[in-house]
């Protein structure tokens, strides 16, 4: 593997396929669309299966000076390598979801979706602050473009909003970048990470850049560009940005914030905790009472994503670790209900929740499916969601118990709304003919929904694989914060070691002679 | 040899002046017959021009620079870069536009040569080191630029904006003039060396006086806020290869003009000019933002987005170091290009008659129906909004990396949080193309000249050009250092 630049081919092959596909008619714009995601695929599982476990923080390097003012660098950790898979993974997903959604302009919505997947393995494969601003921000271009042009009847609405929303917070995190670069000397993002800004400016440039993640994450109160964005945009749209774009934010938390800012993050833990907690009742209670599918399961996203910056902002392991975990799983879930509700309404055209129901007597094998996804988004255990919120809120505990108790509740709610939705949707009477007289999965959707059923479960079961990459990075993360870590309310007191192991049997009588 | 040496430093100006009135007698003798062959043999003088200077530039020789006519000109790298972005930028305006009065059969010889002594005038401006030579060349392409303005002479509107940029124009030069009388009475020089040394000891409240209507009269001719009234006028009015010409040649030799002016003369009084520039900055950024967003004429919308432009560069001049001087003319550098696309892409909107489209309606979903023009526009406003990959971003980042470092940051969050009002607009641009109901008034472009041209900037502005970075900041630097040598 040595010398050979697998992430620069990561980001070349969707690029020329996007180009490509400028120029191809509809069918093999398709077909060259699916190619390029699965090779990169591929490329992607080499780059897991090639990650030294244990080995250097920082794998895969590349560098070159091509530019004034910033270098063309390239590297990975075990986090990123964990998002940068679930792009990948997810991609193809998404090509097949648009296979027969998309009739219009096919050449130009694959170049925007392949141009987004570079751009996205752009984000976290880059190692210079300023080449991660440029992919950062360049993926507004293809987003606009896909909710503006592909989107549903209010879609120019949402695309201007989705591109004012998340530029203005990005412009704020850009001077905040050239300040830092300017006080420390360097673009180099691994250096910048043991830099130690003066913790009085520390302050001022968190702001700015919680101005940017915030809104992508999305935080309440900065979430509403994203209901609007979901509910316009094609399936596919939506399950990059649920599954993907939003992962972005989280990962700025965990890159830039926590590592750059220590005492500025412990500063507003509260900050970050009370928005988390708001955000959690408030928008399960508003998905609670939506009547729009895709609405319903973008407000169910950001309450999600709440639990997500409580555990990044936990300041302990379990914390960081089940933050990524749900920034996975809930890439998964998510992305697989979207496609979900694509799957039915590209047959019968709406997403109203009341015009569905009874659908597990027709559509039996969706239905299946869709009570797994149901599932996972609740954190039933076995599935991915379980792990993640299990090992977040573990960590809050140990921050604040008050925080962790109103997070649970959201857990709660969440199963309310999740529940409510699939049994006005699955069971109950068919209400309608046509609903009724809807066909069950084909062979494209199998393809779709398989592959992230087993992801969840897998993550659920065995959620080691996904752990052990970033089990190093977060480690180093945590030493890094931990001079900064708010005082816990949970006084966790380490008992005395028992002798043995917890789960040994007594030797009895009866069990002597077992062992016969 | 004196005499020899300026006659070689100031040798673009006199070989553009030479074939200007060359080509004018064999126009005047000869007659209309020859417009195109003095169109071509215009545009090959200025290529002769920007290679000559070109050497200037990145002769080793020449890096100090030079005085010649005893001190009334001065050749350095500064002057040399905007120089060749002025060439470069006429050269496309000039080649662009025959095409574009093909319909009226309007054009004549006149025009070529106006442009060719328009580039002359700018290119004293910026290379000026006397009151009296920056006001002749000021003049010089003033001059040019008010008659460029009215060229179609049977149509109202140019005929309009003629006159209203002359008058405007006229008071504008007499408020710049009435401050280098002041300058020159309380400072008794008019060489910038003498003017700086003289104010070495303090600033009396007349020379005071004298810089604040010097900054009024230069604010007026890079149409920065509150002197910016003119602009959207102007540049609907005008033939839209003229308002090419006034957005992109003009405006980069006023601005370096500007840079050159406040820095070296005023450059020890950085404390008297420099709020009076940030004012100028956020307003024209805040002004040319909100300004565009209501506009249906797109000529008016790309006038107010260059009001917006200036004020990012004024950005740069407010910072006052070499470093900002460096970073504002990598964006002018960039701006041409995205100027010069921008409006050679609108020449290209012509319906079936031959008519100029320029509105809002008429490019609806123009991605349909014109997908190569559509994505080149895409590229084109993105880049002036600031949108990374492209390379209007690198222009704003090296101008805000600038203002960080000398410490305005608030200045520079201001600045770009007031440029996202702007994307706003910019990308209606991108809506209406790509989003709307097809209109299918526009026919397909065959000159080639101007798919050359739109190619060329577009290819710059592309994620390729930052392959370029490195070099436009080298060049720049030089420049920039030039312009600080003399202190």
């Amino acid at each position: 593997m040595d010398g050979f630049p697998i992430l620069t081919v990561m980001l070349a092959v969707p690029l020329v396929a996007a180009i490509a596909c400028l120029f191809l008619d509809a069918v093999s714009a398709r077909w060259t669309a699916l190619g390029a995601t699965l090779i990169n695929l591929g490329l992607g599982i080499v780059l897991w299966l090639g990650y030294d476990i244990g080995g250097a923080q920082w794998q895969f390097i590349e560098r070159a000076e091509l530019f004034a003012g910033f270098s063309y660098a390239l590297g990975i950790d075990g986090i990123a390598l964990m998002l940068i898979v679930l792009s990948v993974f997810l991609m193809p997903i998404c090509i097949l979801a648009s296979w027969e959604a998309i009739q219009k302009r096919v050449g130009e919505y694959m170049a925007a979706f392949l141009l987004m997947e570079l751009l996205m393995i752009g984000v976290f494969a880059a190692q210079d602050m300023f080449l991660f601003y440029i992919f950062f921000e360049a993926g507004l271009i293809p987003m606009y473009l896909i909710i503006g042009i592909w989107g549903g009847d209010n879609r120019i609405y949402a695309s201007y909003k989705f591109f004012l929303y998340t530029l203005l917070g990005s412009v704020l995190m850009l001077i905040a970048m050239l300040w830092m670069v300017n006080q420390a000397g360097t673009t180099d993002i691994p250096t910048l990470m043991n830099y130690d800004f003066p913790p009085a400016a520390q302050t001022w440039l968190w702001l700015a850049f919680f101005a940017s993640f915030a809104v992508k994450m999305p935080m309440w109160p900065v979430h509403t560009w994203l209901p609007d964005a979901h509910v316009q945009a094609p399936t596919a749209g939506s399950v990059i940005l649920a599954g993907v774009l939003l992962k972005m934010g989280g990962y700025g938390f965990i890159r830039f914030s926590l590592p750059m800012f220590p005492e500025a993050s412990a500063q507003f833990v509260w900050l970050i905790l009370g928005l988390s907690m708001v955000a959690v009742v408030v928008t399960s209670l508003i998905a609670l009472v939506q009547h729009d599918m895709k609405k319903l399961i973008a407000y169910s996203s950001v309450a999600h994503m709440a639990i997500v910056t409580a555990g990044l902002f936990a300041f302990n392991v379990q914390g960081l670790e089940g933050a990524m975990i749900m920034m996975l799983s809930h890439g998964l879930v998510s992305g697989a209900l979207f496609l979900c509700v694509g799957i039915i309404y590209d047959q019968l055209h709406t997403r109203e929740i009341d015009r569905y129901g009874g659908l597990a007597i027709n559509m039996p094998k969706y239905a299946l499916f869709f009570l797994l996804f149901t599932m996972a988004s609740i954190g039933l255990p076995g599935t991915s969601g379980f792990v993640a919120e299990f090992l977040s809120l573990a960590g809050v505990y140990e921050v604040s118990s008050t925080a962790t108790f109103v997070l649970t509740t959201g857990i709660i709610l969440g199963a309310g709304y999740m529940l409510y939705l699939y049994r006005r949707v699955a069971f109950g009477e068919q209400k309608n003919a046509d609903a009724a007289a809807m066909k069950d999965l084909s062979v494209r959707e199998w393809l779709m929904l398989g592959p992230i059923a087993a992801a969840v479960l897998w993550m659920g079961i065995y959620p080691e694989s996904f752990l052990a990459p970033m089990r190093a990075d977060i480690a180093a993360l945590d030493a890094r914060i931990s001079r900064a870590a708010p005082q816990g309310d949970a006084k966790l007191v380490a008992g005395e070691p028992r002798e043995g192991i917890a789960n040994e049997m007594p030797e009895t009588e009866h069990n002597a002679e077992g062992a016969h | 040899m004196e005499f020899a040496n300026s006659f070689y430093f100031t040798a673009p100006e006199v070989g553009l002046t030479v074939s200007g009135l060359i080509l004018l007698l064999v126009a005047a003798f000869v007659g209309q017959k020859t417009t195109r062959l003095i169109t071509i043999l215009a545009v090959a003088a200025l290529f002769g021009a920007a290679a000559f200077t070109g050497n200037l530039l990145t002769n080793s020789a020449f890096e100090l620079g030079a005085d010649a006519w005893g001190g009334l000109y001065r050749m350095d790298a500064f002057g040399s870069f905007a120089k060749i972005l002025i060439y470069l930028a006429t050269i496309g305006c000039l080649i662009v536009t025959p095409k574009f009065f093909e319909q009226t059969a309007e054009y004549r010889a006149e025009y070529p040569i106006l442009m060719l002594f328009g580039a002359v005038g700018m290119g004293m401006m910026v290379s000026a080191s006397d009151l009296m030579t920056l006001y002749i060349g000021l003049e010089l392409s003033s001059l040019s630029s008010y008659v460029l303005a009215s060229f179609i002479r049977s149509d109202m509107r140019s005929a309009e904006a003629g006159l209203k940029y002359f008058v405007l124009g006229a008071l504008a030069s007499g408020i710049l003039l009435y401050g280098m009388s002041l300058i020159y009475g309380f400072t008794g020089s008019t060489s910038y060396i003498g003017i700086r040394t003289a104010l070495e000891g303090g600033v009396s409240a007349g020379s005071m006086f004298g810089i604040v209507f010097l900054l009024a009269g230069l604010a007026f001719k890079i149409s920065a806020v509150p002197f910016h009234m003119w602009t959207p006028d102007v540049y609907e009015g005008a033939p839209t290869p003229v308002t090419a010409f006034f957005s992109t040649a003009p405006k980069v030799a006023a601005i370096a003009m500007t840079m050159r002016m406040a820095l070296d003369p005023f450059g020890g009084q950085i404390e008297i000019w420099q709020q009076i520039v940030i004012f100028a900055a956020l307003a024209s950024i805040i002004v040319g933002a909100l300004g565009a967003i209501g506009q249906e004429n797109l000529k008016r919308l790309l006038a107010y987005s260059s009001i917006n432009n200036v004020g990012f560069i004024l950005i740069g001049l407010a910072a006052g170091t070499e470093q900002s001087a460096s970073a504002m003319l990598v964006y002018l550098a960039i701006y041409v290009a995205m100027s010069l696309g921008s409006f050679v892409a609108l020449l290209m909107l012509r319906d079936n008659d031959g008519n100029q489209l320029e509105t809002f309606a008429d490019i609806s979903g123009l991605s349909v129906t014109r997908p190569a023009l559509a994505w080149c526009l895409l590229a084109l406003m993105f880049s002036l909004a600031g949108i990374p990959p492209l390379l209007g971003f690198w222009g704003k980042f090296v101008v805000f990396q600038a203002a960080v470092e000398a410490d305005m940051i608030l200045l520079a969050a201001i600045g770009i949080a007031a440029s996202v009002i702007g994307a706003f607009y910019y990308i209606k641009f991108i809506k209406v193309m790509f989003f709307d109901k097809p209109a299918d008034v526009v026919v397909a472009e065959k000159s080639s000249a101007r798919w050359v041209v739109l190619g060329l900037c577009v290819l710059f502005i592309s994620p390729l050009g930052y392959l370029a970075t490195l070099k436009l900041g080298e060049f720049a630097d030089r420049a920039a250092s030039a312009l600080f040598f003399i202190i």
